[in-house]
This record gives C-alpha cells, structure tokens and sequence, in this order.
C-alpha cells in the first residue's frame, strides 16, 4: 500500500553491473519505500534476476557503476551477509540443497545470527521449535520437515515454501521474491501468496520478480515495473501488468513508438 | 641425505631445555647397537631383545611402501634419533616455552593441554616423546582387576602378558613401519581388561611429541578377556617445526569371547604451514584381532592432523559372529596428503563389518580412502557395508577412492556406497543471505556431513572433534 508517511527503504541509481566482463545491467533506477509492493516483469534475460541478486551481493556480479542506498546505508559497501543482517531478504528462484545439515539447525542458526546481529534475543533450541512450529502453520508446512536436511529432496512447491517461512522468521525490511511462483501448481501458489501477504506490513517493502499476472492476482503490486536490456523500461500501476498479459511484451514497443511517434 | 630429514637430528630444542635433552637423546641412526641401547635403557628381558633385533633383520630386507597416493622425498632412517627421553619434571614445566603459537593454538580449540589430562572421569596415560610418564587412575582401576600402565612398566611388571600377546596381530614383520617400529618402539600403553569386567571409565593415551629431531614409535596393547569390555580414547598433539617427524606407530588389539573394544583416534599432530614446511608423517600401522565368539573391535577415528597419514585401522574377525567397524572422517587442508581407510578380513561365520569413511579436502590438500574387504570361504553369511564420501572444499583439492573387494565365499553379502560433494560458492552464498558467514557455513555443512561418525566418538571427544574441524577448516573458503 502505498502511503503519506512512508519512508525511502531503498534507493537505486544508475546501477550498472557485469559478469564475466558482460554487462547485464545497464543503468536501473528504482525508489522503494515502506508499505509498498513492487512487480519486476520483463523476458527472459533481461536482468530481473541479476538485479536481485546483485540487491543481496552475489559474489558473481561486480557492479561497475551507480550507488544504491538502503535505509540509508551504502548498500554496496556491505558484504553480503551483512546485507542479511540489515535486512534485505532474497527468496531464491532455485532453492539451495544441503545435504546433512537439519532445517531446523539452519533456520535457528540463521535466526539467531540475525538477531544478535540487530540486539535482540536469541532463541535455545527449545524456544526456537515453539517458535518456528507457530511460523509453519502459516504455510501449512508438515513438522517433519523441520528434521529433513535444508532443501533436500524438498519438492518445487516445499522449497519455494521454505523460503518465505525463512522470510517470516528474519522479518526482513526489504523482502526480494525471484520467480516464487515458478513451480508452484495453484494451491501451493495460494498458500506462498498468503504467506507473503501476512508479511507484508507498513513497514517494510517486498520486490516481486515474475513472469506471470497469475501471482498479481493474490499479491497486488502497488507498482509494476518492466525490464529490458537491464533497464526499467516502463513503470506503471497493477493495470500495467495485466496490458502486459493481454498483449504480450512486444506490444509495448508498438505503444512505445507510437508515443515516441505521437511525442515527436 | 633427506633435505626434509637431514635437520632433524639433535638440534637444540628452540626452548630452552637443551641440556637437559641432549643427555637422554640416543644417538642419531639405526642399527644393532641402538637396539641394544633401547633395550637396556628400559632395562628389557632378553626375549624382548630378541623380538626387536628379529624385526630389525626383517626391516633389513623390507622396502619402503609406494602404492600409497602420497608423494614425499625418500627418508633418511639413519638421520633420525630412536630414543628421546626428556626428564618429566621439565617437560611439564616446559609448557609455558612451547611455541606461543602452539598455545594460542590450543586456546583457540578450547582444548589446553593441562586440562587434556585432568578430564574427569577418564584415566589417562600420558606419552611424550619416547616415554609416558603419567598414568592416572590406575589403583582404582585395579580393584576390579584392570592393568592399565605404560608398556614399559607391562613389561617389567606383567611380562607373561606381554610375552603372551606382543606381535600376534601385527607380526614383527608385518610392513615396513610395522617392522620398524617393533625394532625400536620406545613407549606406549597397555591395557588389559579381565574376564567379565566392563571397564568402569574410558582409557585414554594421550600422545606428544615435543622433541624435534626424535620419531615416536610407540605401541599400544589393548587385551579385554571373555566378557570384558572397554572405551579407549587416543589423542595426539605435537609441536610446530620447520622440519618433517615420523611417528610410526602400531596399536594391536585383542578381543576374546563375547569382548567389546571400541578405540576412538583424535589425530591432531602438526600439519605443517600452508605453505606445506614441516609437519608430522603420521605411517601408522592399527589392528583388531575378534578373536572369540560374539567379539567386537570397533574404530572411531577423526584425523586432521599430520603432514602425511597413512593409517587402515582393521579388524580381523576371526571368531564367528564377531562384528568389526570403521567409523573415520579425515581431513585434510593446505597440502596435507591422507591414505587412509581399513581392511576388514572376515574368517568366522556370521561375521559382520561396517565402514563409514567420510574424506573432507580443502585447500590444495588429496584425501584419499584405501579400504579392503575380504570375505575368505570360511565366513559363511558374512555380511559388510561400506560407505564412503567425500568432500571437496574450493576448486583446488583432490579425494580419490579405492575399495578393494575380495569375496572368496558364495553367501557373502558386500555392499559399497560412495559419494562426492563439493562446498561450492552458490552454498554459501545461501548461508551467507541468510546472515550466516562463509567460516560458520563451511561448519555447519562438515559437522553435517560427519554426523555419523562423530556420534560414534564418546562426549567430550565428540565435542571436542566438532570444534576442531570449524578450526582446521578456517580459511579454506573465499
């Protein structure tokens, strides 16, 4: 939702990244503040995923120009899990599998390490169970996958649920949804939407990077943006995203030109 | 002559107790005479002599092992002290002379070393250099009939025991370093446990080696009678030098009807610098003989240390329904080698063994597991399980497996598992995006995938297993 007296969470300018001496991104610009939902649509390879995670430092990217501001931090001096620690949250469009490390040991250790790292409280293992059992419910997960190793052999739709209850215990300010809808047949999409939509409050912002309106439908974007060539290259309302379902990317050159054309 | 070796030979000690040293260092070289020099050192039975000077014209005739996937310039024997023996009174207070580095070292594990030997509840012997000179708890474990001592004091006060038992499972002639090693072993522990006693606290042997310049060669004797049972625990720990040590040791164990003997190794000898500069050769030869009926030789052993390893802790099941087992994790980090793994030699029937070796190679280091199972026509209905895995940490660092399997009996059954991982950048991202840092990843990811081994490993060595491979991975990432 967007409101009066919301707050910058993150400010991107001119950001220009590269891997292997490639350049994928070429110049975002993009204003998040609390309360607010924003969409990420764009074809295959346009960047939408590289942005996010050069968002949360991936040591694969090297940015190469422009800054980036988070809570008024200098995002890009920061290591990435320090980013963490602060408070940007990346749910992966390809959930990690650790073989031999308990889910349960991972999200505590996570938990806690973030905790600390903002003063509050750490949780014992007793406490944590209690309290991530409560977190489970919320998307309808089975116990016992607490005790199964982190992703591993975790269906698309377990995975993808693992990582927004990750979400809801690191309360981050700046939640980054890569493809979370990718995989997910249209219950669990329910419940990951749900989830996301609980989580969502006035103070803290979420970036949703999609392909599809399908998941626009259960979270509702203040903002749609759409990239090209590691650009934004239109931003608009909710309505944007559904031109965008009804017509197809290359309907936005046409209107493009015929702006451009209308402008000249 | 060896440039790696050739320092190492009576240097004086970098702190401080040279004298002191010198005056109980044999000699550099080996040959009749320091045979005889050892043995009347320890004051020995003429039939102990023999049994040196035996395997001395057995090691004559021996070559040095080369099948082993390890690379290190050919030693010198003859460059290498056999006896060193520094008085106890200033080893002990030698401690605060050690090599700071060393202290830090063990502060970092939480492990001191003054502590090591005063761990409730577990009676210690403890060995340095070429001789122990401390065992604790022994009166109350004599009550209940357990011998438990340094072999040399077994030798002079229980020499039928010794005579009886000495060389049966590793013959005088066994290997190279075995033979070696019953040439010129110095000291080491024994430990027998009567008919029908369970003993009543874990046994430990606690291993330094602090002089540079001497090899250890000790050898341990563990004998539990009919019934009897025992949890003996093993750590080692040596000082930091520039130069290369040999510790060529040989543990025999002998389990009669219905005995249990679980042998747990924390190896942490010095590992040499990043760089690959000294450290210790760890050529160490460990052998269980399931004499009886229903006897069981068990083997935890966690090795980070050493320069080189180069170790198969086996069992030999030769009593029907004997169980033999393998429980191992090594790692290796910068250029440490391993070839280790085991040899199961199933005789009896119903004989059954289980190996679980898991590798870890950081670094520029090669880890390698070199096991054997043999099912001989005697062994009906001998069953094994193996498994082995391996992990490679970063791009630059080896693991290589090699099993040989040998089934001479139609009823056996033998299965063998194996796996490679690899700690790869997109995994510790994951942790890293959760808060959680590279070093904290890497340990957390290990101490899951050893899971089954350290739960072999008694508590405080468990505990202590798991702080000790967060620290010996530290830096190997990024």
């Amino acid at each position: 939702m967007i409101n009066q007296n919301s707050q910058t969470i993150l400010n991107v300018k001119n950001l220009h990244a590269n891997t292997d001496g490639t350049e994928i991104l070429k110049g975002i610009n993009l204003t998040v503040k609390s309360g607010e939902i924003h969409a990420i649509m764009g074809l295959n390879g346009s960047g939408k995923s590289t942005f996010a995670k050069v968002l949360a430092g991936h040591p694969d990217y090297t940015v190469t120009q422009g800054n980036v501001q988070f809570e008024q931090q200098d995002l890009l001096a920061m290591n990435s899990e320090e980013r963490a620690q602060a408070g940007i949250f990346l749910a992966f469009q390809y959930p990690i599998e650790i073989p031999g490390v308990a889910n349960n040991q991972f999200l505590r250790l996570a938990y806690n390490t973030v905790q600390s790292k903002r003063g509050n409280e750490e949780l014992d293992p007793l406490e944590f169970d209690d309290f991530v059992r409560e977190k489970m419910k919320l998307l309808e997960m089975n116990p016992d996958f607490l005790d199964r190793s982190v992703n591993e052999g975790f269906s698309g739709g377990e995975k993808k649920r693992n990582e927004i209850l990750q979400m809801a215990l690191l309360e981050p300010k700046l939640g980054i949804l890569d493809e979370t809808d990718s995989g997910l047949d249209i219950d669990a999409l329910k419940i990951v939407a749900k989830g996301v939509n609980h989580l969502s409050n006035k103070d803290n912002a979420m970036i949703m990077i999609t392909h599809y309106q399908r998941l626009l439908d259960h979270i509702v974007p203040d903002y749609v943006h759409v990239m090209e060539s590691g650009r934004i290259i239109k931003t608009g309302g909710k309505e944007l995203a559904l031109e965008l379902e009804k017509h197809g990317y290359d309907w936005l050159h046409s209107h493009q030109q015929n702006n451009a054309g209308v402008s000249a | 002559m060896s440039a790696v070796l050739q320092n190492l030979v009576n240097q004086p000690y970098k702190h401080g107790f040279v004298t002191d040293i010198e005056s109980e260092v044999a000699p550099k070289g080996l040959s009749e005479e320091t045979i005889h020099l050892i043995s009347a050192k320890k004051n020995e039975p003429e039939w102990l002599l023999d049994f040196r000077l035996r395997a001395y014209q057995k090691w004559l005739t021996m070559s040095e092992p080369d099948w082993q996937n390890v690379h290190y310039p050919k030693i010198d024997f003859q460059s290498i002290s056999y006896y060193a023996a520094p008085k106890p009174k200033e080893k002990l207070s030698s401690m605060d002379e050690v090599d700071p580095e060393l202290i830090r070292t063990f502060e970092k594990l939480g492990v001191p070393m003054h502590e090591r030997a005063a761990l409730a509840g577990v009676a210690v012997d403890v060995v340095f250099d070429s001789v122990s000179v401390a065992t604790t708890y022994k009166e109350k474990l004599a009550e209940v009939g357990i011998i438990f001592c340094s072999i040399s004091e077994a030798v002079q006060k229980h020499p039928e025991l010794i005579k009886q038992y000495l060389g049966t499972v590793v013959p005088v002639g066994d290997n190279f370093f075995a033979a070696l090693n019953s040439a010129v072993f110095t000291d080491g522990s024994f430990c027998y446990i009567p008919k029908g006693v369970k003993c009543p606290m874990d046994l430990s042997t606690y291993f330094r080696i602090n002089t540079e310049g001497s090899g250890q060669f000790e050898r341990t004797l563990v004998i539990a009678e009919e019934g009897a049972s025992v949890s003996y625990l093993e750590g080692c720990t040596a000082p930091q030098f520039d130069t290369n040590q040999l510790h060529a040791a040989v543990v025999e164990l002998i389990a009669l009807d219905n005995a249990d003997i679980k042998y747990s190794t924390v190896q942490n000898w010095y590992a040499g610098d990043e760089n690959g500069i000294g450290g210790i050769y760890n050529f160490v030869t460990k052998r269980g003989l399931a004499k009886g009926v229903n006897s069981r030789i068990s083997w935890t052993q966690v090795e980070t240390g050493s320069a080189i390893t180069w170790k198969y802790p086996s069992c030999i099941l030769r009593g029907d329904n004997s169980v033999g087992e393998f429980y191992s994790v090594a790692v290796t980090n910068h250029l440490q080698q391993a070839d280790t793994g085991t040899k199961m030699i199933h005789l009896g029937k119903n004989t059954r063994s289980t190996i679980v070796s898991k590798g870890i190679s950081a670094g520029r280091s090669n880890s390698s597991y070199r096991g054997l199972v043999r099912i001989n026509p005697t062994a009906d209905n001998a069953r094994n399980f193996s498994q082995c895995d391996s992990m490679l940490v970063g791009d630059q660092s080896g693991a290589h497996t090699f099993p040989y399997i040998q089934v001479r009996n139609n009823s056996a059954k033998v299965e063998h598992e194996a796996s490679t991982s690899k700690i790869g950048e997109d995994q510790l991202f994951y942790f890293a995006q959760r808060g959680i840092d590279a070093e904290e990843a890497v340990s957390m990811i290990v101490n899951g995938f050893c899971k089954e081994v350290f739960q072999q490993l008694p508590m405080e060595f468990a505990v202590e297993a798991t702080k000790l491979l967060s620290f010996k991975l530290e830096g190997s990432v990024g």
